[in-house]
C-alpha cells in the first residue's frame, strides 16, 4: 500500500511504515503547485497495491508515464488558467465573484444537479484518511480488507485529483461523453454518498478506478479517447462537488439560495456601470483602474497613495501621446542637433588641418590666449562660465584666430542681450591686414554725411535756420584710441564670428546718453533718444569701448611706455598712446594688490567727452558740446578740468586710486579670493561702475573680464536728456515784441493828455479814439 | 536652487556668470547641511548673493512641508555662519525704499536719510528735516522679500496643492516639454498667488486647481520684464529678469533640474521702461 501526500510541493509517499519523498512526483512539479494552490489541505492519494507498481517510479514506468503526462501538459497547459482562477475564487467562499462564475458552470453543466449530492467528497475523504492512516501505518500485515475499501474512496478522489487539470472550456465537450459514462457517474456518485456503508458499490467503483488506472498508464494504443472523457468526467463532478461543497457552507452559514442572485446582480450592475465608456474621451473607468494599478505595480513608486491624482493622470496622458506621435513635429529638435553639428566643426578643426600642423600651431600659439586659464583664475574669483562653456569659446576662438590674420586675441566677455547673448572677442590684426575693408566703411559713412549736408542745401531757399551743424568729430583711425583693436561677436560657441563696424565719437557720445538692453541681434534698430546713429552692432562697439576704457586694469608695472616716444614732447601732447610690456616686472604682491588700488592701472585710454581718446581740435566748438562735457564730468570718472578748451583725460597707465567716486560709492571693490588659505589667493578686482566688469592677479599674471548686460552704474535712475531749447524764428525787436496792456489809469492818463492835445483837431481825434477802442476790444 | 543640487544647478546657471567660488561652494555644502538639520527644515534653498562694496552677503532659505509657507531667511558673510533674518514687514519695506546705493556688506550699517516731518508745537505747524537711520539688516530683509515676491521663479507643475490645502514638491514632476519651456505662462511666481483672485470665471474655467494655483509670469507688468532664452541647443531655458537683474532662472526641459538664483547688487531696475 502507498500513500501519497502532497505537501508543498513535493509530494510524499507512505510505503508500509516507511515515509519515502518521490524522488519523481506523481505530477509533473508545475502541476503540483497549481495542486497546491487548488486544495488547501493536502491530498492524500491511497494506491491499492496492484497498481502499486506503477506509483513507484521504476526507469521503466517514467519511461511510460511521462509521454502521457506530457501530453496531459500539453491540453492542460493552456487550459490551466481559467482553472486557477475558479479554483482561487472557490478557496474564499466570501468573494462575490466567484458565485456568478460557479452558477454559470451550474447552467453548462445542466445535466448534473441531480446527482449531486450536497456533500464535499473532499471533507468526507478526508476523515477516513486520519482512519486510514491510524491502521494502516502501524499495522501493515493486517490490510487487506481496509485496503480494498479506502483506498478505493481515496482513489476517487485521487482521480479528481487530476480532475482539477481539466478547465471548464473542455466542458463543453461533456456531454457527448456523458451518456456512455453515466453508469459509471451514478456509481461513483453511489459509491461516494454511501462509501462508509457499502463495500460492494465500492468494490465497484474501485474497480473502475482500476480501470481508470489502466487507461491512465496503459499502452499509447489503448484508446486515449476514453481515458480523457473519464477525466472529463471526474472534472465535473469535481466541480460539482466543490460547488455542492460551498452550497453546503453557504446552507449551514444560514444564507438562503436567493441571496447569491442578489448579490451577483449587484455586482453585475456595478461592473457594467464601471466599464460605462465616457462619451467624451471614450475610456471606461474599469480599464483606467486597471491600468492605474497595473503601472503602479509595475513601478511600484514610494507613497503611491500620494502621487495616486498624477499616476491617473499620466495613464491618461499615455493614451494621448500615441495619437500625437504622427502629429508631432520633427522641427522642434532640430536646434539642438543644429548646434551640436556646428560645435562639432569645433572639435574636429584640429584634425582636419594638414601635415604642417606644427607650423601653423606655431603662428597660432602667439595669438591664442589661454583661455583656461583665466577661467580658472576667475572661478577662484566666483566669475566666469562654466567650464564646459569656456572650452566651448576657448575653440571657438581658435577657430577665429585659425581663419583671420590675427596678430593677438583676448576673451573679452559676455554680454547678455534679451534674445541671445553676444560672445566677444577682441583682436589684433596684424599689419597691414585690415585695411582694405575698413576704407569702404569710411567711403559709405562720408557719403551718409555728404548726403545730409546736400538735403540742408537744398533747403537754402527757404528761410534760413540758425542752426548750425556742429562738425562732424573724425572717428579715429584703426590701432589707435577707441580704435585700437578690433572686436568679433558671435552669438553662441561654433556660430559666425561677426566683426563689428569700428566706433565714431558720434556714437559714444549717443552711447552715453542712452540706456537700452541689447537683444542679440546685431541688426536692430536702436530705437531711442536722442537717436543714435547706427544699428545695435554700432551700440555694442560703443559701449564695449566705454567699458574697456573704464575697466581694463593692469598690475602697476606690467606695462610700460615705449621707448621710442620723447617724453617732454608727449606730456606736451596730453597724453601717449603707446605702451608694450615690461619685460623687468617682477610682480606685487597680491596683499599689496589687495589693499591699495594705486598698484593698479588703467591701460586702455580713457575716452574723453568729444567720443575721442585723443583730442580732435573742431574749428568750430559748439555749445551744445560744452552742455555735455559739464553732464559727463559726474559720469567720467578721473575726468580733469580741461583748460585752453582742450579736452584732457588722465594719462595711460594711470592708477585706479585717482578714479572718480561714483556718489560716494568706491568705484571698485578689491577681495582676496578665499580668506580660507590666503597663502595661494588672487586679488580680485570687482568694478562698481560697471557691474560685471572683473579683474584678476596673482601677482603676475592678470585678465580683465566683462559678463552683464553692458550698462553702466548709476544710483539715480536713468533720465533722458530733455530736448534741446527750441530755436528762435527771427531775430526778436522792439518792433515785435509784445507790449504789455495799458491799465486803465494809464488809458485815461494818455487820453487826457491826447484830448488836450487834439481838441483843435476834433474830428481827427475821434477816429483816433474808435481805433483804439477796436483795438482793446481785440485784445480781449 | 536647492541646496542638495547645488553643484549641478550652480554649472546650469552659470550662463550668467555668476558662479560661486570653490571655497564658497564647498562651504556651502557644509553649513547648508547643518543648517537643515539645525533649524529643521524640510528643504534648504540657496537664495543667492547680494553683493557689497565691502562684503557680499550669501542668502540661503529655508522651506516647511508646505512649500508656499512663509520662508525662513538666513544669511551669512563668510557662508559658514548662518544667521536668521527677522520676516519682513510693510513698514519695514517703506521704511527701506527710500535708502538708494549699494548694499555695504556690513549689517550693522546705518544709512541716514533725511526726510522732513512735520511737527505741531501748539497751534504753529512746521516741517523739520529729521534724520532717520536705517540699518542694512533692515533693508536686506526688505529687499530679499521684494526679490521674492516680484519674481521667484517656479515652473507649472513643479509644485501641487493637496485637497487639503498644503503645497507640495510634485514627485511626478518630469519637466516641461520643449514647447511649453519657451512660454512664459508656464512659469509660476513661487509666492502667494495675488492675481488669481482677481480672474474672471471664464480665464479660470481652464485652469487645473491643484496645478495652477499661482500667478504665471505672462501677465507681469511692465510687459517683457522677462528675457527668455534656450541656450545650448535647446537643452536649457533660462529667464533672466530684466526688473531686478542679476535673477537667472534655469530649467532643463525634460528633467526635474530646475531653480533660480540672484546674484546682484540689490537694487531694482528702474529704469527698465527706457530700456526696452
Amino acid at each position: 500500500m502507498c500513500v501519497v501526500s502532497l505537501r508543498g510541493n513535493l509530494a510524499w509517499g507512505c510505503y508500509g511504515d516507511r515515509t519515502l519523498q518521490l524522488a519523481e512526483p506523481l505530477v509533473p512539479r508545475n502541476r503540483l503547485a497549481d495542486l497546491s494552490k487548488a486544495a488547501t489541505l493536502p491530498f492524500y492519494i491511497c494506491i491499492p497495491p496492484s497498481s502499486r507498481t506503477s506509483f513507484f517510479l521504476t526507469p521503466s514506468m517514467e519511461d511510460l508515464t511521462s509521454p502521457k503526462q506530457d501530453k496531459e501538459n500539453q491540453e492542460l497547459g493552456e487550459a490551466r488558467r481559467p482553472w486557477e482562477e475558479i479554483a482561487a475564487s472557490s478557496q474564499d467562499p466570501e468573494s462575490g465573484l466567484s458565485e456568478p462564475l460557479e452558477s454559470e458552470q451550474w447552467l453548462e453543466t445542466g445535466p448534473q444537479p441531480r446527482s449531486s449530492p450536497p456533500q464535499s467528497p473532499q471533507s468526507r475523504a478526508s476523515p477516513p484518511l486520519d482512519d486510514v492512516r491510524g491502521p494502516g501505518a502501524p499495522s501493515p500485515p493486517s490490510p487487506a480488507p481496509e485496503a480494498s475499501f479506502i483506498p478505493s474512496t481515496l482513489a476517487l478522489a485521487g482521480q479528481q485529483l487530476a480532475a482539477p487539470w481539466q478547465s471548464d472550456r473542455t466542458i463543453d465537450v461533456n456531454p457527448k461523453a456523458e451518456t456512455p459514462r453515466s453508469h459509471h457517474l451514478e456509481q461513483s456518485d453511489q459509491g461516494e454518498s454511501t462509501a462508509p456503508q457499502t463495500c460492494q458499490s465500492e468494490g465497484d467503483t474501485f474497480q473502475q478506478s482500476q480501470q481508470t488506472e489502466r487507461h491512465l498508464y496503459g499502452p499509447e494504443d489503448v484508446s486515449d479517447n476514453n481515458s480523457k472523457q473519464k477525466e472529463l468526467r471526474f472534472n465535473i463532478f469535481q466541480e460539482e462537488d466543490s460547488n455542492s461543497n460551498y452550497e453546503l457552507d453557504h446552507t449551514e452559514s444560514g444564507v438562503s439560495e436567493g441571496a447569491p442572485s442578489l448579490l451577483e446582480i449587484a455586482i453585475q450592475s456595478a461592473k457594467a456601470y464601471l466599464l460605462k465608456t465616457s462619451s467624451k474621451s471614450g475610456l471606461n473607468l474599469y480599464d483606467h483602474l486597471s491600468d492605474m494599478l497595473t503601472k503602479v505595480l509595475d513601478e511600484r513608486p514610494e507613497n503611491a497613495v500620494d502621487i495616486i491624482e498624477s499616476i491617473s493622470q499620466d495613464v491618461k496622458m499615455a493614451h494621448f501621446r500615441k495619437k500625437l506621435d504622427t502629429l508631432q513635429n520633427e522641427n522642434e529638435m532640430l536646434p539642438i542637433y543644429e548646434t551640436a553639428e556646428k560645435q562639432k566643426a569645433l572639435f574636429l578643426q584640429g584634425n582636419l588641418e594638414g601635415v604642417d600642423q606644427e607650423l601653423e600651431d606655431e603662428i597660432a600659439e602667439n595669438s591664442l590666449p589661454n583661455v583656461m586659464e583665466s577661467a580658472f583664475y576667475f572661478e577662484q574669483a566666483g566669475v566666469g562660465l562654466g567650464t564646459d562653456e569656456t572650452y566651448r569659446i576657448f575653440l571657438a576662438l581658435k577657430q577665429l584666430t585659425d581663419t583671420h590674420p590675427i596678430q593677438r586675441c583676448r576673451f573679452w566677455g559676455k554680454i547678455l542681450g534679451l534674445e541671445m547673448n553676444y560672445i566677444v572677442a577682441e583682436v589684433e590684426f596684424r599689419e597691414g591686414e585690415d585695411e582694405e575693408d575698413v576704407e569702404d566703411e569710411d567711403v559709405t559713412e562720408e557719403r551718409d554725411d555728404g548726403d545730409s549736408d546736400a538735403e540742408e542745401n537744398d533747403e537754402d531757399e527757404l528761410p534760413r535756420t540758425f542752426y548750425k551743424t556742429p562738425q562732424v568729430i573724425p572717428k579715429e583711425e584703426n590701432r589707435t584710441g577707441a580704435n585700437k583693436y578690433v572686436y568679433f561677436v558671435c552669438n553662441e560657441p561654433g556660430g559666425p564670428w561677426v566683426k563689428l563696424p569700428s566706433v565714431t565719437p558720434a556714437q559714444i557720445v549717443t552711447a552715453r546718453k542712452i540706456k537700452k538692453f541689447f537683444t542679440g541681434r546685431l541688426e536692430t534698430p536702436i530705437v531711442s533718444y536722442p537717436p543714435f546713429p547706427g544699428n545695435e552692432s554700432n551700440y555694442l562697439r560703443a559701449q564695449i569701448a566705454r567699458i574697456s576704457a573704464g575697466t581694463h586694469v593692469s598690475p602697476l608695472g606690467f606695462y610700460q611706455f615705449g621707448e621710442e616716444e620723447g617724453e617732454e614732447e608727449e606730456e606736451v601732447e596730453g597724453r601717449r598712446d603707446s605702451f608694450e610690456e615690461n619685460p623687468d616686472f617682477e610682480g606685487i604682491q597680491v596683499i599689496d594688490l589687495v589693499e591699495s588700488l594705486s598698484n593698479w592701472v588703467h591701460h586702455v585710454q580713457h575716452i574723453l567727452s568729444q567720443g575721442r581718446c585723443n583730442w580732435f581740435n573742431p574749428i568750430q566748438k559748439s555749445e551744445e558740446e560744452e552742455e555735455e562735457e559739464d553732464e559727463e564730468k559726474e559720469e567720467e570718472k578721473g575726468e580733469e578740468p580741461e583748460y585752453m578748451e582742450q579736452e584732457v583725460g588722465p594719462p595711460l597707465l594711470t592708477p585706479i586710486s585717482e578714479d572718480i567716486e561714483i556718489q560716494n560709492i568706491p568705484p571698485w571693490t578689491t577681495r582676496l579670493s578665499s580668506t580660507l588659505i590666503p597663502q595661494y589667493a588672487i586679488a580680485v578686482l570687482r568694478s562698481n561702475l560697471w557691474p560685471g566688469a572683473y579683474a584678476f592677479s596673482n601677482g603676475k599674471k592678470f585678465e580683465n573680464f566683462y559678463i552683464g548686460w553692458g550698462h553702466k552704474y548709476s544710483p539715480d535712475n536713468y533720465t533722458p536728456p530733455p530736448p534741446p531749447p527750441v530755436y528762435q524764428e527771427y531775430p526778436s525787436g522792439a518792433e515785435i515784441t509784445e507790449m504789455d496792456d495799458p491799465s486803465v489809469e494809464e488809458e485815461q492818463a494818455s487820453r487826457a493828455a491826447r484830448e488836450a492835445a487834439v481838441l483843435p483837431v476834433a474830428e481827427m481825434g475821434e477816429s483816433e479814439e474808435d481805433e483804439d477802442e477796436d483795438d482793446d476790444s481785440d485784445q480781449e | 536652487m536647492d541646496a542638495e543640487s547645488l553643484l549641478l544647478s550652480l554649472e546650469l546657471a552659470s550662463g550668467s556668470g555668476q558662479g560661486l567660488s570653490p571655497d564658497r561652494r564647498a562651504s556651502l555644502l557644509t553649513s547648508l547641511m547643518l543648517v537643515k538639520r539645525d533649524y529643521r527644515y524640510d528643504r534648504v534653498l540657496f537664495w543667492g548673493r547680494i553683493l557689497g562694496l565691502v562684503a557680499d552677503y550669501y542668502i540661503a532659505q529655508g522651506l516647511s512641508e508646505d512649500q508656499l509657507a512663509p520662508r525662513k531667511t538666513l544669511y551669512s558673510l563668510n557662508c559658514m555662519e548662518w544667521s536668521l533674518l527677522p520676516p519682513a514687514t510693510e513698514e519695514m519695506v517703506a521704511q527701506t525704499s527710500v535708502v538708494k546705493g549699494r548694499f555695504m556688506g556690513d549689517p550693522s550699517h546705518e544709512y541716514e536719510h533725511t526726510e522732513l516731518q512735520k511737527m505741531s508745537e501748539g497751534e504753529k505747524v512746521f516741517e523739520e528735516e529729521v534724520v532717520v537711520q536705517i540699518k542694512e539688516e533692515t533693508r536686506l530683509v526688505s529687499v530679499i522679500d521684494q526679490i521674492d515676491k516680484a519674481v521667484a521663479v517656479i515652473p507649472r507643475g513643479a509644485l501641487f496643492k493637496t485637497p487639503f490645502g498644503p503645497i507640495h514638491v510634485n514627485r511626478t514632476f518630469e519637466g516641461l516639454s520643449l514647447s511649453e519651456a519657451k512660454k512664459l505662462s508656464s512659469y509660476f511666481h513661487f509666492r502667494e498667488p495675488v492675481e488669481l483672485k482677481n480672474k474672471t470665471l471664464l480665464e479660470k474655467a481652464d485652469l487645473d486647481p491643484s496645478l495652477d494655483f499661482m500667478d504665471p509670469l505672462e501677465h507681469d507688468i511692465p510687459k517683457g520684464s522677462w528675457s527668455i532664452q534656450m541656450e545650448r541647443g535647446n537643452a536649457l531655458v533660462v529667464l533672466r529678469s530684466l526688473l531686478w537683474p542679476g535673477l537667472t532662472f534655469f530649467h532643463a526641459p525634460r528633467t526635474k533640474n530646475c531653480g533660480y538664483i540672484y546674484v546682484g547688487t540689490g537694487e531694482k531696475n528702474i529704469d527698465l521702461p527706457f530700456m526696452l
